[in-house]
């Protein structure tokens, strides 16, 4: 079973990666839930994968005999809980930006790190240019 | 005090800061007087812990009442110590500077409980002896970094913010990715039970490449070359306070990282690592100072430097004798004062002068000369004259190199100290020396005018100055305590002893 969920996590960290250095910010947040996800399963993976038996304490015993290694699912679950709020936020940043911008394309934000030369004037740099962001329109 | 309160209290002072400041959401003058009562507390409570360590003593305790591998540790060594100290120093004096010119913008916009989530965050990191744990304090970090950074909502911020907050969820997740082959091939996650396993596992290789892939985590943290982009594209758009406190602490976290895996649970002797390290370190010092040349922004000039003198410290690590481990904690410490303070000049520069922007100011030295022997002391010690903070930090750094035979780096680091002068030196012609421009004359006015403003933004700078004169003139004692820390790190001993307790013993049954 193992090879199988490692084989997964490769193609996942494959597919997060060809998302994330896509031009499209929508891409980007969405390569990034991924990557989170490629984590978990490794951190899954890494507990070793041998039974299904939960792991809990029969009555009466003191201690855990055989199941499954419990360490793994709690650092999955602060991981998600720790993503999804980082997505969470991501998205809401990305959201405003793009707002802001009307464009999803990470090219035309250039605000913090302008070109040199001259200035363009504001009004020029926020309206969407036609014809320069396709991929950007297709996706949504 | 026990070991447990000195070392929960630094925690449980921003914990409690958090909590206070969102209660009080409506009310932003009890935000700015818990802030600040907060960080003092962090601060006293970080000196009491630095007292206890003073004489070598590695204090540790375990959460929850779980006995060492299994709960999570809490270590405070000399170097965290002292890292937790400057944290405390730093947000007192930011969070006084922070009350100045337009503080009710930013405190409408949450910037208190942001402001101690990241102290929270950054003490967490330098205290946790676990490395699930650091993932966690540094996601802590990150999000309240994050918030902070988008404050202002301005398009330039939010621009920043999305390359900021990319490039930092791909290395945060990296790091966790690299925690789980480590835990896949351990079975642990107590740092000091890692120090113990790591060398009796039979694929050293294997180790040497986790070693790496957290050299890159961690780098992509402490913006090293080539994974510093995210720091130039964003660091110049927040606004003054914000980008002094994460330039003191965000990138320096990293450095501390690095710091800690590489002495305590991977070893610096194995494979590769350290000449990877020391080529890095080179490459980062040149990159950042040449950067730094070409920009004509104060802050983008400043947030170049960080890059460079991060480089300097990674210099320390590479040569990894006893002396240079030593070196960098001074650097660390040097660096973190001398830097917050030149971008809190950076606002009074902004504030005075009437922008960031060089070619627009000038003139600050002739209506204002004690600003400008305020901001050559930090600049010149950035650039390492004698007699500051940064001339003994270089000395020390460069000298180590030189012992153990790497010339060519110590070539490296002393050339960009010359070129961090050149930088220092333009941003002293250009905003102090040479003719004020009509706008500039007139901001300048404005400053004089406003004294709130000015007591609030220049008590910081002189605080933090005048601890640069001390550590430079009073030298002795500063550079005795970092090769102190240097030597406990590199001996690592006595932390795995007061996590795990003395004898031989194996965390848990583990088949690799």
């Amino acid at each position: 079973m193992e090879p199988v969920f490692a084989l997964a996590f490769g193609v996942l960290v494959a597919a997060s990666t060809y998302l994330i250095m896509s031009r499209n910010v929508l891409r980007i947040v969405l390569g990034l839930l991924v990557l989170g996800n490629a984590a978990n399963l490794s951190i899954f993976l890494a507990g070793r994968m041998g039974t299904r038996t939960p792991p809990l304490v029969p009555e009466g015993a003191t201690t855990l005999v055989g199941g499954a290694n419990p360490l793994p699912q709690a650092l999955i679950l602060t991981a998600i809980v720790i993503s999804f709020a980082l997505i969470a936020f991501t998205v809401i940043l990305f959201e405003s930006a793009h707002r802001r911008f009307g464009t999803l394309d990470t090219e035309a934000l250039r605000d913090a790190e302008p070109k040199p030369g001259p200035k363009p004037a504001p009004a020029a740099a926020a309206a969407p240019v036609a014809g320069d962001v396709p991929a950007a329109e297709t996706v949504r | 005090m026990n070991a447990h309160l000195l070392l929960s209290l630094p925690i449980i002072w921003p914990l409690l800061g958090v909590a206070l400041c969102c209660m009080l959401w409506s009310r932003p003058r009890a935000q700015r007087i818990t802030s600040l009562v907060v960080s003092a507390g962090l601060l006293l409570s970080s000196l009491a812990l630095l007292a206890a360590t003073w004489d070598g003593t590695v204090l540790a305790t375990q959460f929850g009442g779980w006995a060492a591998p299994f709960g999570i540790s809490f270590v405070g060594d000399m170097l965290s110590a002292a890292m937790v100290v400057i944290t405390g120093l730093m947000a007192v004096a930011v969070g006084i500077y922070g009350l100045a010119g337009d503080a009710e913008a930013r405190e409408a916009a949450f910037y208190h409980p942001l402001y101690q989530g990241l102290l929270l965050g950054v003490t967490g990191a330098f205290l946790t002896g676990d490395i699930f744990n650091l993932y966690v304090w540094f996601e802590v970090m990150l999000i309240s970094s994050f918030g902070l950074l988008a404050l202002g909502g301005t398009r330039e911020q939010l621009d920043a913010g999305v390359k900021y907050v990319t490039l930092n969820l791909v290395a945060t997740t990296l790091f966790l990715i690299c925690v789980a082959f480590l835990y896949g091939l351990t079975g642990s996650l107590n740092m000091a039970d890692l120090a113990r396993i790591l060398p009796t596992i039979d694929n050293q290789g294997l180790v040497t490449t986790i070693a790496v892939l957290f050299l890159v985590a961690f780098g992509s943290k402490a913006a090293v070359f080539p994974l510093f982009f995210w720091l130039p594209a964003s660091y110049h758009t927040a606004s003054a306070p914000i980008v002094a406190i994460f330039a003191a602490l965000l990138t320096k976290v990293g450095v501390y990282a690095i710091l800690r895996s590489f002495t305590l649970i991977f070893d610096l002797s194995l494979g590769f690592t350290a000449p990877v390290i020391g080529i890095v370190a080179a490459l980062t010092m040149v990159t950042g100072v040449l950067g730094a040349a070409a920009h004509f922004d104060v802050r983008k000039i400043l947030s170049f430097h960080i890059i460079s003198q991060i480089g300097y410290m990674l210099l320390g690590i590479a040569v990894a004798t006893p002396l240079a481990i030593g070196g960098a904690i001074l650097y660390v410490i040097h660096h973190i004062i001398v830097k917050a303070n030149l971008f809190l000049l950076a606002g009074v520069i902004n504030r005075a002068g009437g922008s960031f922007e060089l070619k627009e100011v000038g003139g600050l030295y002739k209506t204002l000369p004690w600003l400008g022997v305020l901001f050559l002391v930090p600049a010149l010690s950035l650039a390492g004259l004698p007699p500051l903070s940064g001339f003994w930090s270089k000395f020390v750094v460069v000298k180590a190199s030189l012992d153990a035979g790497h010339a060519l780096l110590a070539a490296t680091a002393l050339a960009v100290g010359v070129l961090t002068l050149y930088s220092m030196l333009k941003i002293w012609n250009e905003a102090f020396w040479k003719a004020a421009p009509a706008a500039s004359t007139a901001a300048t006015e404005r400053w004089l005018a406003d004294t709130g403003t000015r007591r609030a933004m220049l008590t910081p700078i002189i605080i933090l100055a005048a601890i640069t004169m001390t550590i430079g003139v009073v030298a002795e004692p500063f550079i005795a305590f970092s090769l102190r820390a240097g030597e406990q790190l590199l001996d690592k001993s006595a932390y795995v002893e007061a996590v795990l307790g003395p004898g031989p013993q194996r965390s848990a049954e583990w088949q690799p």
